[in-house]
């Protein structure tokens, strides 16, 4: 029932990416370009899934999700400096590629080559990362958890 | 503002905060890509079904789009092959770094008012405007 979930979320996730065009790396650069033709559609998706997803976690919070033991909220509140260099290195990414990791995937059915490059790349970017903090956690036991 | 979308992007991103408010209600489970993406490929990750099935899910959506109307639009993407790689891996270690990217920080943890989300939605997407604005403008803006 777990993957059945995941399959839905997945699909209806996806379908809202592609209605509101923001499978489109030009749709999304057309949001930051704010000294240029700005597009403010990036806010308003925004703004609905902040709507729904807010009033959906708030239904969540009291209950045991339907498939599994718990809710597993974040449990990390510090701003840290991963926190911020970790989002400053995305943001470099993202603005010069139109690209997060989202549009990023569901991009592969176009099976376009320099799609699938990028999200090589960013395959290997996390497995770098990922080869880091081992490398560092077995240097020095420290609980690593991410946000989502 | 000439290509501004306002209605179609309120019906998308309606279902994109269904989807997360969905996975939570089912899986109690935080809707970010890079994090589900990164458990796929990660090593001794015990959960690995659901986030596979969430990724297929995700690929199928513009395939089925296909079928109602929708058409398989191939991204534009940067000229230069050294941009579009570079790109691919900030994007994937920032993301693991600093614990999420647009939908987990940007939708979930905004939603959830995680004061940490706050900070990284606002600096991720304040950075990738300066970088759209140089690349676009040059360095005065």
């Amino acid at each position: 029932m777990l993957v059945l979930a995941g399959l839905v979320c997945g699909f209806v996730f996806g379908w809202g990416l592609l209605i509101s065009g923001m499978m489109q790396p030009a749709k999304v650069l057309a949001f930051l370009d704010v000294f240029g033709a700005w597009d403010p559609s990036l806010l308003v998706v925004m703004a609905t899934a902040l709507a729904i997803g807010s009033a959906g976690y708030a239904l969540a919070r009291p209950r045991t999700p339907m498939f599994a033991a718990r809710n597993l909220w974040p449990d990390k509140t510090t701003i840290d400096a991963p926190l911020v260099i970790g989002a400053t290195l995305f943001g470099a990414g993202w603005g010069l590629s139109g690209l997060c990791p989202g549009p990023a995937i569901e991009n592969l059915a176009t099976l376009s080559p320099r799609l699938i490059v990028f999200v090589i790349a960013m395959a290997f970017g996390m497995a770098l990362h990922d080869a880091w903090q081992r490398w560092r956690v077995a240097a020095a036991p420290l609980a690593a958890s991410a946000d989502g | 503002m000439a290509n501004f979308t306002p209605l179609s992007a309120a019906i998308g991103g309606a279902l994109i905060g269904l989807a997360a408010a969905l996975l939570m209600l089912t899986t109690g489970r935080i809707a970010g890509i890079s994090g589900i993406f990164g458990g796929v490929i990660g090593w001794n990750v015990p959960d690995r079904d659901w986030r596979i099935a969430f990724i297929v899910g995700l690929i199928l959506a513009p395939l089925t789009g296909t079928l109602v109307g929708y058409s398989l639009v191939e991204p534009q993407m940067p000229a230069s092959w050294a941009v579009i790689i570079i790109a691919g891996l900030l994007v994937g270690f920032g993301t693991r770094l600093g614990g999420g990217c647009t939908s987990g920080h940007g939708i979930c943890g905004v939603a959830r008012l995680s004061p940490r989300s706050l900070v990284a939605t606002v600096i991720f997407v304040g950075v990738a405007m300066i970088v759209v604005g140089v690349i676009r403008h040059g360095l005065g803006g």
